[in-house]
C-alpha cells in the first residue's frame, strides 16, 4: 500500500509532522511531500519515523491551499497512493478537504487513533466538540486522513528517507500573503503539550502576570475562558472551549474558571486536568484529576515556585 | 455583491449528548436545535455587514429536510434576503459540499462563506471541498474580512502570528471567532422572515464516501484528588510521579 504524507518542515520537524509520518508508516510505504526551504537535516529525521521517500517542492514557498492540493495530487499520482495523511492544523484544515474533493476521497478530519481495519476501514474522531467520539468508516478507494495534534505517541521506525526535489506544475495561486504580523514563536495552542489557562476569577487583565509566570516556569502555552476573551482581557486566539480552540494537551491547568459545559467541551481531551478555584462547588472539579480549593492569587505563585524547584532538581 | 452563506442546524451548546439504537444515532430527545454558531455569529453576520455597506444580497443555503426550516427562518430573521434548502438528508461532508457546489456553480456568487466547523461534527470540511469543486481559492479560519471592489483582504491566525492576505473574488472562506459579533433578531426581522423566499431544490446524485458506524462517550474521570492549597510541592510530585505529565 502506498501512502502520501504531507508535512510542513522548517528548521526542525514538528511533533505534528512526526505524528503524520508515523501514522502513514502504519498504513504502508510512506512518501512524504513537503515544500519551501526545509533544511536537509530536518528532512532526514523524517526517515526515523518511517519515511521511505521525501519529495520537496522547492518552487513553492507559501502554504497556499490551491497550490498545495495540486502538489499533493501530483504526489498521489506519482506514488499511486491510496492514502493521504496530514496534520489537522491550520494548513491541514485548508488543504485536507480540497485534496479529498480533488481525489473523490472520503475524508477523516481529526483522527485520534490508528484505523481499525478488522471490518472495513474505520477511524475514530472527536465529535460534538469533544463530548463524544465517532467511529467513521471510509468507503472510497482513496482516503484522506488528517490527525488531531497530540493524539498519538509517534515511535521511531527507521526507513531510508531518500530526499528528492519534486516540482510539478502547480498553476496559478489565488491567495497572496501581504504580511505576517508575528506573535513570537511560542507553541500554538492546539499543539501545546502543557497549557495554563485562567478565567474571570483573575479579576482583570493586569493580573495575568501570575498566569504567565507559571506558564514560563513550565514551558507552557497560555489560554483563557470565553468571557475573558469576549471582554478583551485576552486575545481571541487564546480562547479555548466549544466556540474557541479545542485542545488536548498532556496537562491543562485552569485557574478561576468555573467549568461551564461549553468550556469543558474544548478541553476534556486533556490527559490531566488541574483545577484551581475558590468555589468548592465549581462544576470543573467534576472533570478534574487534581483539584485545589483556594485563591488563584495565592495558589498560582506557590505552584510556580514548586515547579521552579522541581525543574531545578531535574537538571 | 452576491454572497452565499452555508447554514447548518446543530444541537444547542448546552445539550446533553447521548446516543440511541445501539449507539448509532444521536438522541434528539429534548434537544433544541440552533443555527451553528460559527455559521451564524461570524459568517452570516459579516456577510450582512458587507452588504449593508456595499450593497448586494445575502442568500443562505442548507442541505437538509423540513426539520431545518426553523433554523433557516432564524437566519432570515437576522437579515438574510432569501434562503435555499437542498431537500436531502445530509449523509457526509462530501455529499453536502457537492450539493452546494452544484447549486452555486451557475449563480456567480462573489464569496461563499461557511463557519469554521459545525459544533456537532467538527469536520471543518465543507468550505474547502466546495472551493475545490468550484476551482476557487479557499481562505480557512478567517478572523477578518474586508472587501474593496473585486479584492478582499482577510486575516487569519497561523503558527506564530496573524497572516494578512489578499484574494480576488470569487472565493470561499470559513469564518472563525473575531470576524463579527452575534446579532439578536428583532421583532421586525422575525415578522419579515416569515414571508422571505425559501427555495426548496432537489438534490443531485452523490454516494456518501464515509459513514458513522457508531458513537461512544469518552471515559468519565475517575474522580478528583484534592490537594491543600499550601501543598503545591505535593501537586508537582503527583504530576511527575503519578500522572507522569511533567
Amino acid at each position: 500500500m502506498s501512502v502520501v504524507v504531507f508535512v510542513e518542515v522548517k528548521n526542525k520537524i514538528s511533533k505534528a509532522a512526526m505524528e503524520a509520518v508515523y501514522y502513514g508508516s502504519n498504513l504502508g510505504t510512506v512518501n512524504v511531500v513537503t515544500f519551501g526551504d526545509a533544511s536537509e537535516d530536518a528532512l532526514k529525521e523524517l526517515g526515523q519515523y518511517g519515511a521511505e521517500n521525501i519529495w520537496v517542492c522547492r518552487n513553492l514557498s507559501e502554504a497556499n491551499d490551491q497550490a498545495l492540493s495540486r502538489l499533493i495530487a501530483a504526489a498521489v499520482e506519482k506514488a499511486n497512493a491510496e492514502f493521504v495523511v496530514l496534520a489537522q492544523n491550520q494548513t491541514g484544515k485548508a488543504v485536507g478537504p480540497r485534496i479529498a474533493a480533488k481525489l473523490n476521497a472520503g475524508h477523516i478530519s481529526g483522527a485520534i487513533d490508528l484505523p481499525d481495519t478488522s471490518n472495513g476501514f474505520v477511524v475514530k474522531t472527536n465529535v460534538y466538540s469533544g463530548k463524544a467520539i465517532a467511529h467513521v468508516a471510509l468507503h472510497s478507494d482513496k482516503k484522506v486522513i488528517s490527525i488531531l495534534p497530540n493524539s498519538l505517541a509517534p515511535q521511531q521506525n527507521q526507513k531510508s528517507g531518500n530526499i528528492e526535489d519534486f516540482n510539478p506544475d502547480l498553476g496559478s495561486n489565488g491567495i497572496v500573503v501581504k504580511e505576517l504580523k508575528s506573535q513570537g514563536d511560542g507553541v500554538p495552542l492546539p499543539e501545546a503539550e502543557l497549557v495554563v489557562s485562567a478565567g474571570r476569577g483573575l479579576k482583570g487583565p493586569e493580573n495575568w502576570g501570575i498566569v504567565e509566570d507559571l506558564a514560563n516556569a513550565l514551558g507552557a502555552t497560555t489560554a483563557c475562558s470565553r468571557p475573558v476573551a469576549d471582554i478583551g482581557w485576552r486575545p481571541h486566539h487564546e480562547h479555548v472551549g466549544q466556540t474557541g480552540v479545542a485542545i488536548r494537551p498532556n496537562l491543562y491547568i485552569a485557574a478561576g474558571i468555573s467549568g461551564a459545559i461549553q468550556h469543558l467541551a474544548g478541553v476534556n481531551g486533556s490527559k490531566v486536568i488541574v483545577v484551581i478555584n475558590t468555589d468548592p462547588e465549581a462544576p470543573f472539579f467534576k472533570a478534574a484529576d487534581y483539584g485545589i480549593v483556594g485563591d488563584a492569587f495565592e495558589v498560582l505563585p506557590r505552584l510556580t515556585e514548586a515547579v521552579k524547584k522541581f525543574m531545578a532538581s531535574q537538571n | 455583491m452576491k454572497l452565499l452563506v452555508c447554514i447548518s442546524k446543530v444541537p444547542d451548546t448546552t445539550s446533553k449528548i447521548n446516543f440511541v439504537d445501539n449507539n448509532t444515532k444521536f438522541d434528539e430527545n429534548g434537544v433544541q436545535y440552533i443555527v451553528n454558531p460559527y455559521d451564524e455569529w461570524y459568517a452570516l453576520v459579516r456577510a450582512l455587514e458587507l452588504v449593508e455597506s456595499n450593497g448586494g444580497s445575502v442568500t443562505t443555503i442548507t442541505v437538509g429536510t423540513t426539520a431545518d426550516d426553523p433554523t433557516i427562518r432564524k437566519a432570515l430573521a437576522i437579515g438574510a434576503n432569501d434562503a435555499v434548502r437542498i431537500d436531502a438528508e445530509p449523509t457526509d461532508a462530501y455529499f453536502v459540499a457537492k450539493q452546494i457546489a452544484e447549486y452555486a456553480k451557475n449563480e456567480n456568487y462573489d464569496i461563499i462563506l461557511t463557519g469554521k466547523e459545525t459544533i456537532n461534527y467538527n469536520g471543518a470540511q465543507i468550505g474547502g471541498m466546495i472551493a475545490e469543486m468550484l476551482d476557487i481559492p479557499f481562505v480557512s479560519l478567517a478572523t477578518k474580512l474586508d472587501v474593496n471592489g473585486n479584492t478582499a483582504t482577510l486575516e487569519r491566525d497561523v503558527k506564530g502570528g496573524v497572516e494578512v492576505i489578499e484574494v480576488n473574488t470569487p472565493f470561499a472562506l470559513s469564518a472563525a471567532k473575531g470576524m463579527a459579533e452575534q446579532r439578536i433578531p428583532n421583532m421586525r426581522g422575525i415578522m419579515a422572515a416569515r414571508t422571505k423566499p425559501l427555495n426548496v431544490v432537489s438534490p443531485v446524485e452523490q454516494d456518501a464516501l464515509s459513514s458513522v458506524v457508531k458513537f461512544e462517550l469518552p471515559d468519565a474521570k475517575s474522580g478528583c484528588k484534592y490537594i491543600e492549597p499550601e501543598n503545591m510541592d505535593e501537586l508537582v510530585e503527583l504530576l511527575h510521579n503519578e500522572s507522569k505529565v511533567l
